[in-house]
Parts: C-alpha cells; sequence; structure tokens
C-alpha cells in the first residue's frame, strides 16, 4: 500500500463517502437503551447520530439535527425522551424523528407541510446479537449478508453469558489519537507486534497473551470475507484445555459463573468455558477483543478517536466484575495495552508522511497461508493475511 | 491525629516534584498498603466505579505493576519520558475518612511530549494518613475537566 492512503485528505473524504456513509457501520448495542424512550448519542464516522428506542420499542438512529435551520435538538449524551426540541426556535419531534409541531405556525400556513418533515434518519437500521448497524446507503445487501461469516462470533460472543446475552452498560472510555483510523483497524487485526509493543507489560506482570501471538503459537489469523477478520486463539485454548484459561483464571475462581454455564448449557458449556470469547475485527470500525469492545471513530484523516468498554454478560455477575478490573488495567489511554499501541499509531502516522520509498510492506505470511476446511484462508496468527483481507475488501469499495 | 493544613501541603508538593521527575520508586513508596488510585472516565464512572469504566483504578498491587512497567524501559509511551510539570493549588482539609485526612485541591498539570503539549486539568481527592513519622496516602481520586471527553494518551503519574 502506498503511505499517501493514510495522509491524503481526498482519500479520506472519499472513505466517509464509499465506507461510512456506504457500508453498514456499527452504532451501539440495544442495551445501551433498554426501557421506551431511551436515548444516546453515538456516531456513524465524523457524524452524530441519536440512537433511541421508541415507546413502540423500536430502535431508530436519527441525525442531531434540526430538519428547519440545522441546529443540534439533543445535547446530553444520554437520557429518557419522548421528544427532542431543538432549542433555536423550537421545533419539535418525537423519538422516532417524526416532526410533532413548530411554534408560530401561522407563518408557515401554505409553505411547509409538516407531515412531510422529519430528522434526518440513518436509512436502515439493523441489529444482530443486539448489535445495532446502521446504514446511510438506503439499500443494498442486509446487514446479516455485510456479517457473512462473523455472524458467527458474534454468537459465540453472546453465549460467553448464561442468559445468551451481552450488555454494555459499564459506560465509556474515549481516547483520542493523532492517526489515521486505518492505523487502528490494523493494528488491532496485527498478530506480529504484542510482543514488541508490549514488552513492558509483558515483562513486568504474568500475562497468557503474549505466547498467543508467538511465531510458534498454534493460533490462527483468519480472512472472513467482507473486510471481517479474527484472530482464532481457539487451538491454543483448546490445547491448554483448563476452562477460564481463556479468560487467564480457573473455573475455581469464578464459581458462580461456572455454575450457570453448566446449568444453562449443560455439556456444551464446557467447550465453551475452553474456546472462550472471540477476536474479531467487523469492517470497518467494530472491534471485539474476547472481553472489550473497541469502536473506531474517524474524525479527520489524522485524527480518530477510539471509544471503549467492556462487556458484561448478562447473570455473569463474578465475571464481570474481573471483566471491569482487567479492561481498566488493559485498554485506554492509560491501559497497560493501548497506550503503547497508540504511541505506535502516532509514530506510524508520522512515518508514512515519508518520501521514497512511500511503500508499506503487508506481505509477512504469504508464503504460509492455506485455505482452512471451511474454505477461509487462514495463516500463522502473527502474519498479515487479516491486513491483506481488510485491503482487499477497502479496494472493492474504493475502486472508482 | 489529622494533618494539618501545612502538613498536606508540605506532602502534596512533594508528591508533586515526584511525578514531575519520574522518580517512580519514590513515588511508589508514598502509598499504603491499601491504596486507590484512581482516574474516573464520563458518566457515571465518577460516582459508581464498580460498575462502569475508569480511565484508570489501581489497587496497590496494580500501581507496582504500573510502576514497574515505567521502569522497564520498554513503556514506549514513556520512551522517550514526557516534560512534565504541575501546578497544585486550592488545598482545603475536607474532614477526615476512617482515620485519613481528606485533601481536597485542584491541579493543572502541563505535559509536553512529540509535537503536542497536554493540560491535564482536575479536582484531585487525596486520603492521607500518619505513618511512623511520615505521611502516606491510601487514596488519590483525580477527577478531569475535560473526563467526558476524549482523552489523550495518559501514560505520566497525574
Amino acid at each position: 500500500m502506498h503511505g499517501s492512503i493514510y495522509t491524503d485528505p481526498a482519500i479520506f473524504a472519499d472513505e466517509m463517502e464509499r465506507i461510512f456513509y456506504s457500508t453498514w457501520v456499527f452504532v451501539g448495542h440495544e442495551s445501551e437503551v433498554p426501557e421506551p424512550n431511551d436515548y444516546v448519542v453515538k456516531s456513524i464516522g465524523p457524524q452524530s447520530v441519536i440512537m433511541t428506542r421508541a415507546k413502540d420499542g423500536s430502535i431508530h438512529l436519527l441525525q442531531n439535527r434540526c430538519a428547519h435551520r440545522g441546529n443540534l435538538v439533543c445535547e446530553a449524551p444520554k437520557g429518557n425522551t419522548l421528544a427532542f426540541r431543538c432549542q433555536y426556535h423550537g421545533w419539535t419531534y418525537a423519538n422516532n424523528g417524526d416532526l410533532l409541531g413548530f411554534p408560530y405556525k401561522q407563518g408557515y400556513d401554505g409553505v411547509l407541510d409538516k407531515s412531510n418533515i422529519t430528522l434526518g434518519r440513518v436509512p436502515r437500521v439493523e441489529s444482530y446479537q443486539g448489535f445495532v448497524f446502521g446504514s446511510f446507503a438506503p439499500d443494498g445487501p442486509s446487514l446479516r449478508e455485510h456479517l457473512g461469516a462473523a455472524t458467527e462470533c458474534l454468537d459465540r460472543l453472546a453465549r460467553i453469558s448464561p442468559a445468551g446475552e451481552v450488555q454494555l452498560t459499564a459506560g465509556w472510555l474515549k481516547h483520542r489519537v493523532k492517526a489515521n483510523w486505518k492505523m487502528l483497524l490494523e493494528n488491532e487485526t496485527d498478530g506480529y507486534h504484542p510482543q514488541f509493543v508490549h514488552s513492558s507489560i509483558f515483562s513486568v506482570a504474568t500475562s497468557g497473551i503474549g505466547a498467543l501471538y508467538s511465531e510458534n503459537s498454534t493460533a490462527l489469523c483468519r480472512d472472513l470475507g467482507n473486510g471481517h477478520t479474527e484472530n482464532d486463539l481457539r487451538p491454543e485454548f483448546r490445547r491448554i484445555a483448563e476452562p477460564m484459561g481463556w479468560f487467564g483464571t480457573t473455573a475455581e475462581k469464578v464459581p458462580n459463573y461456572v455454575q450457570a454455564m453448566r446449568d444453562s448449557y449443560g455439556k456444551a458449556a464446557e467447550e465453551i468455558m475452553i474456546d472462550g470469547s472471540p477476536h474479531v475485527m467487523i469492517f470497518p470500525s467494530l472491534f471485539i477483543a474476547e472481553i472489550q469492545l473497541f469502536q473506531i471513530q474517524p474524525l479527520a484523516v489524522d485524527q480518530t478517536v477510539q471509544h471503549v468498554t467492556c462487556m458484561q454478560f448478562k447473570d455473569a455477575a463474578d465475571l464481570n466484575r474481573r471483566v471491569l478490573q482487567q479492561t481498566i488495567g488493559s485498554v485506554g489511554p492509560a491501559g497497560f495495552l493501548l497506550a503503547d499501541d497508540s504511541e505506535m499509531y502516532e509514530r506510524n502516522q508520522r512515518g508514512v508522511a515519508a518520501r521514497n520509498p512511500e511503500w508499506v510492506l503487508i506481505a509477512r505470511g504469504l508464503n504460509r497461508e492455506h485455505t482452512d476446511a471451511e474454505g477461509f484462508t487462514v495463516s500463522n496468527n502473527t502474519d498479515e493475511t487479516t491486513l491483506r483481507a481488510i485491503w482487499r475488501h477497502y479496494m472493492t469499495l474504493m475502486d472508482h | 491525629m489529622p494533618l494539618t493544613l501545612i502538613e498536606a501541603e508540605a506532602f502534596l508538593y512533594r508528591e508533586a516534584r515526584l511525578a514531575d521527575t519520574h522518580d517512580y520508586d519514590s513515588w511508589e513508596e508514598l502509598w499504603t498498603e491499601d491504596a486507590i488510585y484512581w482516574v474516573p472516565a464520563g458518566g457515571d464512572s465518577a460516582t459508581d466505579p464498580a460498575n462502569n469504566v475508569s480511565v484508570l483504578f489501581d489497587n496497590r498491587s496494580r500501581i507496582g505493576t504500573r510502576v514497574r512497567q515505567l521502569k522497564s524501559g520498554k513503556r514506549h509511551s514513556q520512551n522517550p519520558k514526557s516534560s512534565v510539570c504541575r501546578l497544585i493549588s486550592n488545598v482545603e482539609l475536607l474532614g477526615e475518612h476512617e482515620g485519613d485526612t481528606v485533601i481536597g485541591a485542584t491541579a493543572l498539570v502541563v505535559e509536553s511530549r512529540d509535537d503536542r503539549t497536554t493540560m491535564w486539568a482536575g479536582r484531585y481527592e487525596y486520603r492521607l494518613r500518619r505513618v511512623a513519622d511520615d505521611v502516606r496516602m491510601s487514596f488519590k481520586k483525580v477527577t478531569l475537566v475535560d473526563r467526558e471527553h476524549p482523552l489523550n494518551t495518559l501514560s505520566i503519574l497525574l
């Protein structure tokens, strides 16, 4: 790839149109608006969108922009309301986007038909396992078609909960970096860097993470299609064959959780607790790393915000406490891991601005990637098969 | 016996100097064994840390890990180290918590690193304790004015 793909503002503008405003983009989770009339302000790329749950329980993605003169209609980051009122001239909208009314209506007699006016709506909203995605394209592939093989990863995530449900209720860390959004996308699927970028924490604390990302690891990286990629750690977890080993703990440390899993899933519980939670990047911006969820929000060609929260698995209180503490330690602006990842994106951003040579190499593992039994391209977990999968899909979207 | 304002200020200024100068070992020695070092994130994080993510929520063991990571020489986000200088102000005695003296203060921490200068401003809450002839801190909460907004990488000691 050419370095300018990370630094050219024209390419960035094109990406917003062709990727963030055309394909399915993760917005939030249904558990963030659990009650009727709940809302939370989210984003699709640089755009602010309000995710609402209407009276009838339906989820809507509304643009935070009054149809009158374009003022914001919602200032609070979240809340519960039947209606959004623009503070500029008092226009009021229902939480499904319909215009309820405007003051001094005589001035619009014969001028405007109220029933034709709404807040801007993200035309397509669909959910999978409670994960809400929006698409600004009025038609095109369904969410399920877009997710393709990645649906299985979200299923695998949900079954970590004894109730089969993930909840994103622990709030968000927001981490600002001076780097192109694709630096984050690549770093998070790159199994080659952990031993180097994270050597400081591996050298001072016990962590099983390093071993998963070494040349001798049996873990795999996989091209799931449509730009989605997975670092499949199950071969290592199955080799360890210890329930809860995927989480770096033992069954004895989370007894209530283990019992609840056995009650819910019977014999399958042992396999679930050995295989653990997935490590998957859903193109272009949703990254799930076992217990953490990241949303990559591009703001400008060299400015990105990463939103991070931890999974809370329904009916798994003792596991959730540990998930929360581990997340706080690892990720976010001060994380033992992420503070150094962000340092790398930012250095990389400065590096790719250099002239001659201007190309970056993503050839690692071309000599050994192969097709697995299900037809996916897989390779050693340290290989760049994931990056090639992302770029191949990117080119299909960006090709003029 | 509760600390006097003069004793509390002397402790806060010493802690500030050790953090500014990256004197990690001396800084770590200021903590009690039951210590909590906490930087809440936005939303409900500042009031309900048991159910919400924080930017940082270290118990004594994790404070030790943080210091060892910084000292490893491979904490890339502090290699090279940031240049840091802070002002501690508005120091007040706010009462007692389980025998510790509760101190309120405000701080402005200026960090220079690479091509950027970051200002970390916040309200600080300390719980200080007499240990032998010295003072230690058992609790430090840094409520950042920017906590609702995206933050830069935070790899210095706040």
